[in-house]
């Protein structure tokens, strides 16, 4: 969908290049992330995107055609913006700042204000808000009403240079989950600008590291570069909880879970010592019919005739499919067993997490 | 003020009610030749501001004319002018218009730049072209300044429009050098306090102007 082949930029009057040789593929839907320290030319590759700036030598195609080729402002009309500033215009009311590019393309006004309430709804911004003035807004509306204003006329393609970096940690958590569940519906295809590791991580499926000089390090998913830091650049600037950051994109649905010791309730105490035994623990999981009922103990066990009259007790730890590895470990590090049952859907049970084979995800 | 005679009455009742209806005419006259000076000092400065704005090596040279203007005597302006053109509006106005340049055309380019620069880039990106952005952002939001260079030029050409009395116009200026010329205190007080008022008036309209066209301006922050 955006295709940078061999993008260079040197600004005037300058010895050293902004953007070095770039080539650079962002596929339909995916969000590609640019990051790395300041001056390593993250916004100016952005600002090329849309014409802003102009590359020294190389091209830019966007859906396939070349960018220098086109109108700029036919271009821009087609592709969201939005910068950290968030630039409203200030003499506008919320509802028309939302309303700029629509209103330029020459929408009619049902049209427009359909398009209006329906953003305002999606981001959550209150219809009173509409007719207020960006300067009587606080900072995370803002942040939204630039994301709406970027969305209202559907462009395929978004750019964003640190949209949600103006406004506090918790605020900019609860945006970046917004735009995520966004993003999740609308499927654009973007191209973020942060310095910020940690919020590459969680926007991208895609990262592309750039040193000073514009020089590109490594560009590949969160995981692959969490796994396999290209060089020592990439590795220190993935900083020093790398393998935790890599745990929490990984979902314990993806990777292979032990079965472990299970026995069901009509078994025998017998066959459960003998299960113990295989696998090394005191204790097994009791599972009926694929439903896990929980687990028991050789006390538990003493003079009982089936492992069902033993009354298995619940897990301490439990995770899901859809948790992360690292709310895995989370729960396994606080619970009484150091095992964390797997159990998927309605208690489904699908087999034990250890720390041991967490650590295996880390360290292969 | 000095005035010509100390032991008659500040205003005479009389002659104010005998005259109403000539200081109602100069009135008016005080008035259009201010709004005339001032139209075409902006008619000159916007067009003038804006390619200042944009070509900025013209601006020093521009000020610099506009400020030699401005540090001419008035008086010696206007004599010097009638001299080519004669009595006329003509000469009262190229001597008014002259002196709001140097106000307006700093005020245009001051709002311009005032504008700040990642609206102007968020709104290239959004796709304005430069003709819109002109128009629809960058005029807008450089109004209140330039409407504060208007409300300065506009009390200090009143004030000025009373000099050109000497040269037959002066509105109000007309009865203080009347009074002036028979030793007559009433006309001299009246002209003054008129174009005093006139020029407060002119100020206020103005700044109600000025609020009422940039309503964004108002309750600032009132979450943030």
């Amino acid at each position: 969908m955006i295709r940078l082949v061999d993008v260079v930029k040197r600004f005037a009057g300058s010895q050293s290049l902004a953007v070095d040789h770039l080539s650079l593929e962002v596929e339909e839907g995916e969000t590609a992330v640019l990051v790395g320290p300041s001056g390593c030319g993250k916004t100016t590759t952005m600002k090329m995107i849309n014409r802003l700036e102009e590359p020294t030598s190389g091209s830019i195609f966007v859906d396939g055609r070349d960018v220098t080729a086109q109108d700029p402002v036919t271009l821009r009309r087609g592709i969201g913006y939005v910068i950290q500033t968030i630039g409203l215009l200030p003499h506008r009311t919320i509802a028309q700042n939302i309303a700029t590019v629509p209103e330029l393309l020459g929408w009619d006004e049902i049209r427009i204000s359909d398009r209006v309430k329906e953003l305002a709804g999606m981001l959550e911004l209150k219809s009173e808000l509409l007719s207020r003035y960006p300067s009587e807004l606080s900072g995370g509306q803002r942040q939204r009403v630039g994301v709406a204003r970027a969305l209202a006329a559907d462009p395929p393609v978004m750019l964003m240079d640190e949209p949600f970096g103006a406004v506090d940690p918790i605020v900019r958590g609860r945006l970046q989950d917004q735009f995520l569940e966004i993003q999740d519906r609308l499927r654009k295809t973007i191209v973020f600008v942060t310095h910020d590791i940690d919020e590459a991580i969680k926007m991208a499926d895609r990262i592309a590291i750039l040193n000073v000089g514009g020089v590109l390090e490594q560009y590949d998913t969160p995981k692959e570069i969490l796994r396999n830091p290209a060089n020592d650049f990439v590795k220190e600037f993935l900083g020093s909880e790398r393998g935790l950051k890599r745990l929490a994109l990984v979902q314990v649905g993806e990777i292979e879970v032990e079965e472990g010791p299970v026995v069901s309730p009509d078994d025998p105490p017998q066959r459960a010592t003998e299960a113990m035994q295989r696998f090394g623990t005191d204790w097994v999981s009791v599972v009926a019919d694929g439903e896990l009922l929980g687990w028991v103990d050789e006390q538990g066990l003493a003079g009982k005739a089936t492992v069902g009259e033993a009354a298995p007790r619940k897990f301490s730890a439990y995770v899901t499919a859809a948790s992360s590895l690292r709310e895995a470990l989370d729960s396994l590090i606080t619970s009484t067993t150091q095992v964390a049952a797997v159990v998927w859907e309605g208690q489904r049970y699908r087999g034990v997490l250890t720390a041991e084979r967490i650590s295996k995800e880390i360290t292969s | 003020m000095i005035l010509a005679q100390a032991d008659e009455p500040l205003v005479e009742p009389e002659w104010v009610m005998r005259n109403l209806d000539r200081i109602g005419e100069r009135l008016v006259e005080h008035a259009y030749l201010t709004v005339l000076a001032v139209g075409i000092g902006l008619a000159i400065c916007i067009p003038l501001g804006i390619l200042a704005y944009r070509h900025r090596r013209i601006y020093p040279p521009v000020t610099w004319l506009a400020g030699f203007l401005y540090t001419i005597p008035s008086l010696a302006l206007f004599a010097f002018l009638t001299a080519y053109t004669g009595l006329t509006t003509l000469t009262a106005e190229i001597g008014l218009v002259s002196y709001t340049l140097l106000i307006l055309i700093r005020n245009v380019v001051a709002g311009l730049d005032s504008v700040p620069l990642d609206t102007k880039e968020s709104a290239r990106a959004m796709g304005y072209t430069d003709r819109q952005l002109l128009l629809k952002v960058e005029l807008p939001l450089a109004l209140p300044v330039i409407l504060a260079g208007v409300r300065v030029a506009t009390v200090t050409t009143i004030g000025l429009v009373t000099v050109t009395s000497l040269i037959g116009k002066g509105g109000l200026g007309f009865f203080i050098l009347q009074g002036m010329r028979r030793f007559f205190n009433t006309p001299i007080v009246v002209g003054a306090v008129l174009s005093v008022l006139l020029a407060v008036s002119a100020d206020l309209a103005l700044l109600g102007l000025q609020k009422a066209a940039t309503p964004w301006a108002r309750n600032r922050a009132r979450t943030a």
